[in-house]
């Protein structure tokens, strides 16, 4: 193991900043971050152990625990669950003879849930040894199991397991006009960099992961920034379930965000960028490195890029399994090798974010939408949209509908519109931008994209009449509960809290009351919290409560309290050791309820 | 001239690269804290100093002071909050008052007497955490732990010596030490360390002081947070 470590290490020139691609490979060798291993790295390192194991217990795809030599990891996401994702896990376990969250007795797999996995589109997914798994029903499961038993490693599995679509159903603006490599960059420099910023300016462009910020306005921040070493970073850990259009972009249109990217390098004078790729995408890896190397190799990346005007290039980073690491200043954190805790601003990452230098964290979107604009010109974009939402977005369409996919709309489209496209019919309503986002209902169809009504980061998941309001609140509930980072008191206790609350509450065990009780938590997260994470984590069930207050209701005991557990079950231990089974032995919890 | 800042209506000077609660200090201000402590870096985690600047929440320990901020500290709508930030600090670990040795030292109990908490609110975790007596003169109850890191920053800041993290995600988080062993024997820990001492609970405790002082004569058993926390760290901000 040593050995292992030393190599492991001297690969990465012993950076701290790479503690998640070591422990990633760590964990991959021995499937779990031995107790050695972890002492090791703090040895070759120079760091603190406890840093080590800050992240090995902070990252959800590392384990102090030895997991299976398969490790099977199935999207918990509310799409998943719609597709039968349930059902289909207790077969599996069944299946593979493995309780979920256990290790089979021979140590060969392991079975757990995970938080969603982005492909909503293809599912029910999840992930095996950190490689993306689509679309499984019973017949794939079947031939999941036969080859775990056998224990035929993953490169002779069937190449169709592992087949990931990009099912783009309606292209607009932008992906029916992709560039060709190097196009945006020779634009820039025949404009020049500074008019090229006035033309990203003009066009309107506005951050694409979600809080809207006028990416001209932060380019330039940064380039005024005194401090002249500068980073570039692409935010591609898109966690939110339902969002899935950053893997489509990466996976067919990864020259143009990496244009981008370099884009903003020349404009703000960046010498290194870094893609931080969410760990669930460990299947587009290597196809993004081998772009790299074709953009190096064609005088688009390195130094000297067009002639010597730009010296700049792009590493490749992963993620290992945190949604928090989509706050912009989590991820920076991750990306210096630390457990993704969003810091406290100001300052703000464009003054001080990788290794305290200013830095500029966009969206895969902005810096594709960014890199078209360098070639068509600003006018040509703002000439889609609304006044105040120039361009089109980028839509990731899952849930109740015929075509679930990528779809692309000038801002201003109504939810009809697009209903009325991916094939959606009796539709409840709408989860728009993710759980984090709104629920709306079949009332507000008319309403537009755009900042000015719905905001959004891009995903659409469409419930039909058949789901279940609360079921949906709930499963996005204890998501945030799972991912909430934990710094701040109202986060972390919060989100248990409410998680609670909400499961006292569809359990049966609720009461007068507990929907005040419940409405209390969601304000005292919503408003006191460190990050979007918290500030958004009661949304789903603050915009469902406004919507839908009679379900709520329509799950309470009639009787003016109930204890948040069951007095009969509790009475179980008792009635085993005395031996009894008697009705005296019982206690009628819900008596009061049939006065 | 300097620059002011309005504090619930009143003008308070601060200089620049104070944050809000330097500011309020240094004039007398009382904004309740519990991760805060002077002369180390803010952590901004424990919310409890969270007051809205002209109209919108931040937290004072953090929040440079600027020109022309309307500050609002002792509203009835934020001390509500800050009560039931601080019952879920209650909640989540097992914190039992009237047996802890820290009891009338404590600022955790010393500021929930001060936001007037009669209860606990919430329903209880009931987290099961363990204790680690293994060091012959400290003792860790990760029972009271509260995650202010104030042992951490002690420790890295003032100690030169890195014995303390907060380690593991969300609800989950908790305290661990820079030893193989995992406990606090083999750490280079002393009792003179200010780790050791800064604790505002009473998850950190020196061994064998517990009752030298008997309870009732204790720090908060005669006076407010508030008097003895502006008392202690005025000068410490000033």
């Amino acid at each position: 193991m040593r050995q292992f470590i030393q190599r492991l290490a001297a690969k990465h020139d012993f950076r701290p900043t790479h503690l998640l691609e070591m422990l990633r490979a760590v964990q991959a060798r021995y499937h779990h971050i031995p107790a050695d291993a972890a002492e090791l790295l703090a040895e070759v390192l120079r760091i603190p152990r406890t840093r080590i194991i800050d992240a090995t217990e902070f990252y959800s795809f590392f384990s102090t625990d030895p997991k299976g030599r398969y490790e099977l990891l199935i999207s918990d996401s509310i799409t998943d669950h719609m597709l039968g994702k349930q059902e289909l896990m207790a077969y599996l376990a069944g299946k593979l003879g493995v309780a979920v969250g256990e290790v089979r007795s021979d140590g060969v797999v392991s079975l757990d849930n995970t938080s969603c996995t982005g492909m909503c589109d293809q599912g029910p997914a999840g992930l095996v040894n950190g490689y993306a798994l689509t679309r499984l029903d019973r017949s794939r499961i079947d031939q999941i199991a036969e080859l775990i038993n056998g224990e035929i490693s993953l490169e002779e599995w069937p190449a169709e397991f592992f087949q990931v679509e990009d099912n783009i159903r309606r292209p607009g603006l932008l992906l029916d006009s992709p560039i060709a490599p190097g196009e945006a960059l020779k634009a820039a420099l025949a404009r020049g960099f500074k008019e090229t910023l006035i033309e990203i300016d003009k066009s309107g462009l506005r951050g694409r992961g979600g809080a809207g910020f006028k990416t001209a306005m932060k380019w330039r921040f940064c380039a005024e920034e005194p401090q002249t070493e500068r980073y570039v970073v692409c935010n591609a850990d898109e966690g939110e379930p339902g969002t899935f259009k950053d893997r489509v972009l990466l996976n067919s249109f990864a020259d143009q965000v990496f244009e981008g990217m370099t884009l903003c390098a020349a404009i703000i004078g960046a010498k290194q960028g870094f893609l931080y790729l969410r760990g669930e995408y460990l299947h587009l890896y290597d196809k993004l490195q081998a772009i790299l190397a074709e953009r190096r190799a064609a005088g688009l990346l390195g130094a000297g890029i067009l002639g010597g005007a730009v010296d700049f290039d792009i590493e490749i980073r992963l993620g290992a399994g945190a949604y928090i690491c989509g706050e912009e200043s989590a991820l920076i954190e991750s990306l210096e090798g630390k457990s993704g805790i969003p810091r406290n601003r100001p300052p703000y990452p464009v003054t001080s974010g990788y290794l305290g230098r200013p830095t500029v964290v966009n969206n895969v979107e902005t810096f594709f939408a960014a890199s078209a604009i360098a070639v068509h010109g600003g006018d040509w974009f703002a000439a889609s949209g609304t006044e105040k939402s120039q361009g089109s977005k980028i839509l990731s369409i899952s849930g109740d509908c015929a075509r679930p996919g990528i779809y692309e709309y000038p801002f201003g489209t109504t939810v009809r519109t697009i209903l009325d496209d991916c094939g959606a019919s009796d539709v409840l309503g709408v989860q728009v931008g993710g759980p984090s986002g709104t629920f709306i209902s079949d009332q507000e169809f008319d309403r537009k994209l755009a900042f000015e009504d719905l905001a959004t980061g891009g995903s659409f998941i469409v419930f039909n009449g058949n789901r279940d309001i609360l079921a949906i609140a709930h499963n996005f509930t204890h998501f945030f509960a799972h991912e909430s980072c934990g710094f701040c008191t109202p986060c972390r206790v919060g989100t248990s809290l409410l998680r609670n609350q909400l499961d006292k509450i569809t359990g049966g065990h609720g009461s007068a009351g507990d929907v005040v009780a419940l409405e209390e938590i969601c304000r005292l997260i919503k408003t006191n919290s460190h990050c979007g994470l918290g500030q958004t984590a009661a949304n789903p069930v603050l915009t469902t409560l406004e919507r839908y207050p009679e379900l709520y209701q329509s799950r309470l005991k009639k009787i003016s309290f109930e204890p948040g557990f069951d007095l009969d079950g509790a009475l179980e231990t008792a009635r085993r050791m005395a031996n009894r089974n008697d009705a005296a032995a019982h206690l009628q919890q819900t008596a009061a309820e049939h006065e | 001239m300097s620059k002011t800042i309005t504090i619930d209506g009143k003008a308070i000077p601060f200089t620049e690269g104070q944050t809000i609660m330097e500011a309020a200090t240094a004039a007398d201000v009382y904004i309740p804290h519990l991760c805060h402590h002077p002369g180390y870096t803010p952590h901004g985690s424990c919310k409890l100093c969270n007051v809205r600047v002209n109209g919108r929440i931040c937290s004072a320990c953090t929040f440079p002071a600027a020109e022309g901020q309307d500050i609002q500290n002792h509203s009835e709508e934020l001390n509500a909050d800050r009560r039931r930030i601080t019952q879920m600090l209650f909640v989540e670990g097992n914190h039992l008052c009237p047996g802890c040795e820290k009891t009338g030292n404590c600022q955790l109990q010393a500021v929930a007497y001060h936001l007037n908490m009669l209860d606990n609110h919430f329903p209880h975790f009931y987290a099961k955490r363990n204790m680690d007596a293994s060091h012959p003169d400290v003792l860790i109850d990760h029972n009271r732990c509260i995650f202010c890191t104030l042992c951490v920053r002690a420790s890295r800041e003032k100690d030169g010596k890195d014995v303390f993290a907060i380690s593991g995600r969300g609800i989950n988080k908790h305290l661990i030490v820079n030893a193989e062993s995992g406990l606090l024997k083999d750490t280079d820990l002393e009792a003179t360390d200010q780790a050791a001492t800064i604790c505002p609970t009473g998850a950190i405790l020196i061994k064998r002081t517990g009752y030298t002082v008997p309870i009732g004569e204790r720090v908060y058993d005669h006076r407010e947070i508030d008097a003895v926390s502006l008392e202690e760290e005025r000068g410490e901000h000033g």
